[in-house]
């Protein structure tokens, strides 16, 4: 075709030239980028990709424009680089050089195009393409079925993968990765935009293999897109990633770690599950660690891919627990070694004693900065809930039509990892229960004065040695004459003119109850408050509500910050021995029998100005008394939020550093156990749980 | 649409003389996302290795959706794409021409496609 007439043609000429000089610059640099990569091992499909369609281009270019050696060279590199591309062929840095060095007669042939003289440089290019044909040298096929039929792709996705794209996928299922697919629905005005901050986000955790689009519910205004994205990281963590994105993520095929969500029991975790510790944070084109060498994603991360490994670590979680026993183990032969130097004292050895207790504080000074140490690797911040919960949220109001406004304050306070993963799910709950009997309607909340947007405020701190997280809503209040009412109904309890309004509000959380007149489909199945107290409960924690109707409610949940080492009171009752964490010890008293009043068949105390309920703990483990009872008590106050209790006890023994250690299956229904301890001289108590303790006195009225 | 500007340019030469038609542009299959739903098209040339989609998901996506599927559409691409444009073929493209292609034979190809709209 030489038919150069017309100013159509002219144009085009001209474009071609110009884009044929830009397409030999970009695989001059991309193919340098190759050669220095040559060298890791590793290759960055991408790149690869991307020489491969440049090749493709010139050739089909030059073709049109009948260019024929600049044609037939660019040919024969295409060719190579599809063979390698698809896995047909082998690479190595000697392929690359000859691949390097017909770009540079390719730019030198594109450079005579203009002027016209490109006659002598016939035997170069034929030696040229020579020499690149040496180079293919084809890779045997491994024969078998195709992995990719137990990915249960749909048929529209698999018809339309290029034969490049389904062998990128099998590459990444035969490097073990898991293939996602992720599912996105985008306005039709500004999807490039938001489809390519989602890749984005893909590329730093994988590989975007291809990406497919189709019609969703809403063809006039959006189009979705199904994204096939091979990963070496788990369904939950891409799932974190993606929190905001309002995507699904779907895993295909080959089951990995999954993590699921496990509501009631706290995970001790098994040693297969991998998470990571310092979590991934929602930033774009992060990149993650991965113990496996992988191939860098983005070609800019190419050269420096030795040296810019992200600096996390990611850590079984059953390791870090066991750190934590070793810790408190050490914590108590410190103690001993300790004692030692105080008998030593007594037998005369006073010199040496005073030696050995100047080294036993030096120890148990660093011990205990290595516990601080291996508490806080356990701690993330409370803010890595968020995140999931405002996609929650975002559905939640839509399914519901309503309008609501998340706040949150407090995402750095930390707490145990473990905790935070349990607490998750209550706190879904609650603002499930939020939104759907809390925030009004649109139209209500405009009679009612308030704004068009219902606001769920989440806050969290540290309040002394616990974190208080608090879910506070501007809705609808809860109805404290209506819960009397129910209460009376089911004949929880007799006569309600006496109880404070505080008290009544814990009917809510007794099994069964409810105040929505029709159960409806969302909240009303499955989970009700008495789960999710039984959940924060089973963390050692508290949760309270306060409201206030017509104007919102406010469930105050109390956590511990970690479950492992804690300061511990040892007391003795009835000759045995417990331990009372030391954080809800707010102080001891010595009584007499003669002090204590009943009121309502209860024991209490006047302790200043307020009266402290009294719980003897021989009555609530129901242990029978071997002596007479003794004329004078010590009596330990103790609290959790806004709750007091004072438990009665034959003697204050002393202070000390436990390990809590849970308790098997079997106990998980003493409430006011929190575990078992190991008090080093080979004796073993238990713990009490304060906050069940009192909710149970609570409860029962003791 | 091409992703190479000469590409493009070489294509509306041939096409131009054909009839008194309207040829809209496009880098990329997102491009022609964009432009579908504004303008009223009647015949789409596209490539099949395109930067952000692929031409065999364009099809399939102007295949699902009502509004679209009536449109034929040519791949043009090279011979080593000839799997993939099977693969297209079958996804419901009207046509394939292989690149370097014969202008003569491109203009008759739309021609008759174009005739009965008109």
């Amino acid at each position: 075709m030489s038919e150069h007439s017309g100013v159509a043609y002219t144009k085009a000429i001209r474009d071609f030239l110009a884009e044929a000089e830009e397409i030999v610059e970009q695989l001059a640099v991309e193919l340098a980028d190759l050669f220095d990569m040559s060298a890791s091992g590793e290759l960055n499909p991408d790149l690869l990709n991307s020489i491969f369609r440049g090749a493709h281009s010139l050739k089909g270019l030059a073709g049109m424009f009948g260019f024929s050696e600049v044609a037939e060279l660019a040919h024969t590199m295409e060719n190579l680089l599809d063979m390698v591309r698809l896995g047909k062929c082998k690479i190595n840095q000697q392929v690359i050089v000859v691949l390097i060095e017909s770009q540079e007669l390719l730019t030198k042939l594109v450079g005579t195009l203009a002027t016209g003289g490109s006659a002598g440089m016939a035997e170069e290019i034929a030696a040229c393409v020579a020499r690149i044909d040496v180079c293919l040298s084809p890779v045997e096929k491994a024969a078998g079925s195709s992995p990719l039929d137990s990915l249960g792709l749909s048929a529209q996705v698999l018809s339309s993968l290029t034969e490049y794209e389904e062998y990128r996928l099998t590459e990444n299922i035969s490097k073990g990765r898991t293939i996602f697919n992720v599912h996105a629905s985008f306005d039709l005005s500004t999807f490039d935009q938001d489809l390519s901050q989602i890749t984005d986000l893909l590329k730093s955790c994988g590989e975007v293999v291809s990406t497919l689009p189709s019609v969703g519910a809403n063809m006039e205004t959006h189009i979705d897109f199904d994204m096939i994205l091979g990963s070496e990281w788990d369904l939950g963590d891409v799932k974190d990633l993606l929190e905001q994105s309002g995507v699904s993520v779907t895993q295909l095929g080959r089951a990995a770690t999954i993590k699921l969500p496990t509501p009631t029991v706290p995970v001790a975790a098994s040693a297969a599950d991998l998470q990571t510790v310092s979590a991934p944070k929602r930033v774009e084109l992060e990149v993650p660690v991965q113990n496996i060498p992988t191939i860098p994603t983005t070609s800019e991360d190419v050269v420096q891919s030795a040296k810019s490994m992200s600096r996390t670590v990611r850590v079984d979680i059953g390791k870090l627990d066991e750190l934590m026993n070793i810790v408190g183990e050490l914590v108590l032969s410190n103690s001993t070694i300790a004692d030692i130097s105080v008998k030593m004292r007594t037998e005369g050895f006073s010199r040496i004693s005073i030696e050995l207790g100047k080294a036993a504080k030096a120890l148990e000074r660093k011990l205990t900065e290595l516990q601080k140490g291996v508490i806080e690797i356990r701690m993330i911040p409370v803010g890595q809930l968020y995140e999931k919960m405002s996609r929650i949220v975002r559905k939640i109001s839509r399914e519901q039509s309503k309008k609501v406004e998340l706040k949150f304050f407090g995402a750095e306070t930390e707490l145990d990892k473990l905790i935070v993963e349990d607490i998750s799910d209550p706190m879904m709950h609650i603002i499930r229960n939020a939104i759907d009997h809390g925030i009004e309607s649109c139209e209500v909340r405009a009679r009612r004065g308030k704004s068009e947007s219902g606001t769920i405020r989440i806050s969290a701190f540290q309040k002394g040695n616990h974190v208080v997280i608090e879910v506070e809503d501007d809705g609808n209040g809860i109805d404290i004459e209506k819960v009397k009412g129910i209460a009376l109904r089911k004949g929880l309890v007799s006569d309600v003119s006496t109880m404070r309004d505080r008290d009544v509000l814990e009917f809510i959380f007794l099994p069964g109850f409810s105040t929505s007149d029709a159960v409806n489909e969302v909240s009303g199945r499955g989970v009700g408050m008495d789960v999710v107290k039984n959940n924060i409960t089973a963390l050692s924690g508290m949760v309270d509500v306060e409201t206030r109707l017509g104007e919102g409610s406010r469930f105050i949940i109390t956590l511990p910050i970690t479950l492992a080492i804690i300061k511990a009171l040892i007391i003795s009752c009835s000759g045995r021995m417990y331990a009372l964490p030391i954080t809800s010890v707010l102080e001891s008293l010595i009584l007499n029998d003669s002090e204590i009043m009943t009121i309502e068949r209860k024991e209490v105390i006047q302790v200043r100005e307020t009266t402290l309920p009294l719980l003897r703990l021989e009555t609530f483990f129901d242990i029978r008394r071997a002596a007479e009872r003794p004329e004078e008590y010590y009596v330990v106050v103790v609290g959790i939020a806004e709750k007091r209790l004072g438990i009665v006890v034959d003697d204050l023994l002393c202070q000390q550093d436990i390990v809590i250690k849970p308790l098997g299956d079997s106990f998980r229904q003493s409430h006011g156990i929190a575990g078992a301890a190991d008090l080093g001289d080979q004796r073993t108590i238990l713990v009490l749980d304060v906050g069940g303790i009192i909710n149970e006195t609570i409860r029962s009225g003791s | 649409m091409d992703d190479s500007a000469a590409m493009r340019a070489m294509l509306v030469a041939v096409i131009e003389p054909l009839c008194e038609c309207q040829i809209v542009e496009a880098t990329s299959g997102f491009e022609a996302l964009r432009l579908l739903p504004r303008e009223r098209i009647d015949l789409i040339l596209t490539d099949i290795n395109m930067p952000d989609i692929n031409g065999l998901e364009l099809i399939s996506y102007l295949r699902s959706n009502p509004n679209y599927s009536s449109i034929p559409v040519f791949i043009i691409s090279t011979e080593s794409s000839l799997n993939d444009m099977e693969k297209g073929k079958q996804l419901g493209a009207a046509e394939y021409v292989v690149k370097p292609f014969d202008p003569v034979h491109l203009q008759h190809l739309i021609t008759s496609y174009l005739e009965p709209a008109r």
